[in-house]
């Protein structure tokens, strides 16, 4: 599977976050090309979920705009959500529903040619080695294994770019080296990774963006 | 249109496994109603006159008991996050939601109506009415009340602050449902409360949705 060799790039200018009355960042600019990965770093507080929020269209910026080659993406926001995979803090695995169920639901949202998608949610879950748990009840899964659900939506349904919040939280080591795997394999299809992590992800080549840099110095301290 | 069936089954999948609310919400309907020949005695001529007005009141409480739930676990697991970020436009996912909802407890409280109503000696004129007021009434209420639980999301106590938002908005269903029924027990047409109360559903079915939609936006930010 790959990409149009055409994509655009996604970029985002002078972006501005307010979270409760406090500037989290300010003239921030990005640019991610195809085939491109982009690591968010910073301490806790500096605005990684934020951003990662606001370049998934859920938050809207305080200021700056966000591109997808020539389009603003605040004109079209659902041609948006249709290239986008956004995986963040929570996991949306429901407890009531198997692995395969949740996994299926959110593959069909995202791609309605419900055969196509089925087929893509299997090799999704085989590839996070959540075969032998497809009928399991979320309720039943560990802190991990719901995480590794939420990520299999990633391949379940092809979409080129992808914003990940510390993907790799309750993670082990081998699915750690698994997803480094996914993300490669996206990246040589022509995809776009942007996440933010506290661990070290090996994302060969990738730009880095420290998010103090765009911090605002507060006036008077806490 | 896919993505529409894919959440109502979904919602429906839901709770089907969970089975509590559509239980819990007819269960409060009938008990409620059977409350009132013990508080008011059983002459049926009293029961007969207050059975509209009962059974209506006693409706909008019951599908009131779900709503808080209508968006709360996805808001809790994050679901919520991705259904916003669905291609579909969130409307469709918000008509979604409430026609699952709908379907989960606006019917049961439907087909429960009737046979209560013989306990408070309804005049047999009125059945019919009030079969229709309920299938154009209650899909009224879960759509009003979609608006209340998206803005009473991540608020704490969000079910009482519900109740207050949604049941002033409640009263012109209310009002026009018994109004139905009443003229059909008098053997007065009942069309134009009927009429109203289908201009109200056709109000709602866009409004609604939209609102809802844009509470959600807000809820999530």
């Amino acid at each position: 599977m790959s990409f149009d060799p055409g994509l655009p790039s996604f970029s985002g200018t002078g972006l501005g976050c307010i979270r409760g009355g406090r500037v989290v960042f300010a003239g921030l600019g990005f640019s991610v090309a195809p085939g491109e990965a982009l690591v968010l770093l910073g301490p806790n507080g500096s605005g990684k979920s934020s951003l990662l929020r606001v370049m998934a269209g859920l938050l809207k910026p305080a200021a700056g705009s966000l591109a997808w080659g020539d389009s603003t993406i605040a004109d079209e926001p659902e041609a948006h959500a249709a290239r986008t995979h956004y995986v963040g803090h929570h996991d949306a695995v429901k407890p009531v529903l198997s692995v395969a169920e949740n996994l299926r639901f959110w593959a069909r949202l995202h791609d309605p040619h419900a055969a196509r998608a089925a087929g893509a949610a299997d090799r999704a879950l085989d590839r996070f080695g959540l075969a032998h748990l497809r009928d399991i009840p979320g309720k039943m899964l560990s802190a991990g294994q719901k995480r590794r659900t939420n990520l299999a939506r990633l391949l379940a349904a092809p979409s080129p770019l992808w914003l990940l919040d510390e993907p790799t939280t309750a993670l082990d080591r081998r699915s750690i080296a698994e997803l480094e795997a996914v993300f490669a394999e996206h990246r040589a299809a022509g995809g776009m990774v942007v996440l933010s992590t506290h661990m070290d992800v090996a994302l060969p080549g990738a730009r880095e963006l420290h998010l103090d840099a765009f911090a605002i110095e507060e006036e008077d301290g806490p | 249109m896919m993505r529409f069936l894919e959440v109502v089954r979904r919602d429906l999948r839901l709770a089907l496994r969970q089975g509590s609310d559509s239980i819990m919400v007819v269960t409060f309907f009938v008990l409620t109603v059977v409350l009132f020949p013990f508080g008011i005695g059983p002459e049926s001529g009293v029961l007969e006159r207050v059975s509209a007005g009962v059974l209506w009141v006693t409706a909008l409480l019951a599908s009131l008991l779900s709503l808080d739930r209508l968006f709360q676990a996805d808001y809790e697991d994050g679901s919520l996050e991705l259904l916003v970020l669905t291609p579909a436009s969130l409307g469709v996912v918000v008509v979604a939601k409430v026609c699952a909802h709908w379907l989960t407890t606006g019917l049961p409280l439907l087909l429960a109506a009737p046979v209560l109503a013989v306990l408070l000696h309804m005049n047999a004129d009125g059945f019919g009415v009030l079969m229709l007021t309920m299938l154009i009434g209650t899909p009224i209420l879960s759509l009003i009340g979609a608006i209340g639980a998206a803005l009473v999301l991540g608020a704490r106590r969000g079910g009482v602050l519900l109740s207050l938002l949604i049941l002033p908005l409640y009263v012109p269903v209310l009002i026009f449902g018994v109004g139905a029924i009443d003229a059909a027990v008098q053997a007065r047409s009942a069309e134009p409360h009927l009429l109203i109360l289908t201009g109200l559903l056709v109000a709602a079915l866009p409004l609604a949705p939209w609102a809802a939609a844009a509470a959600l936006r807000q809820a999530l930010e």
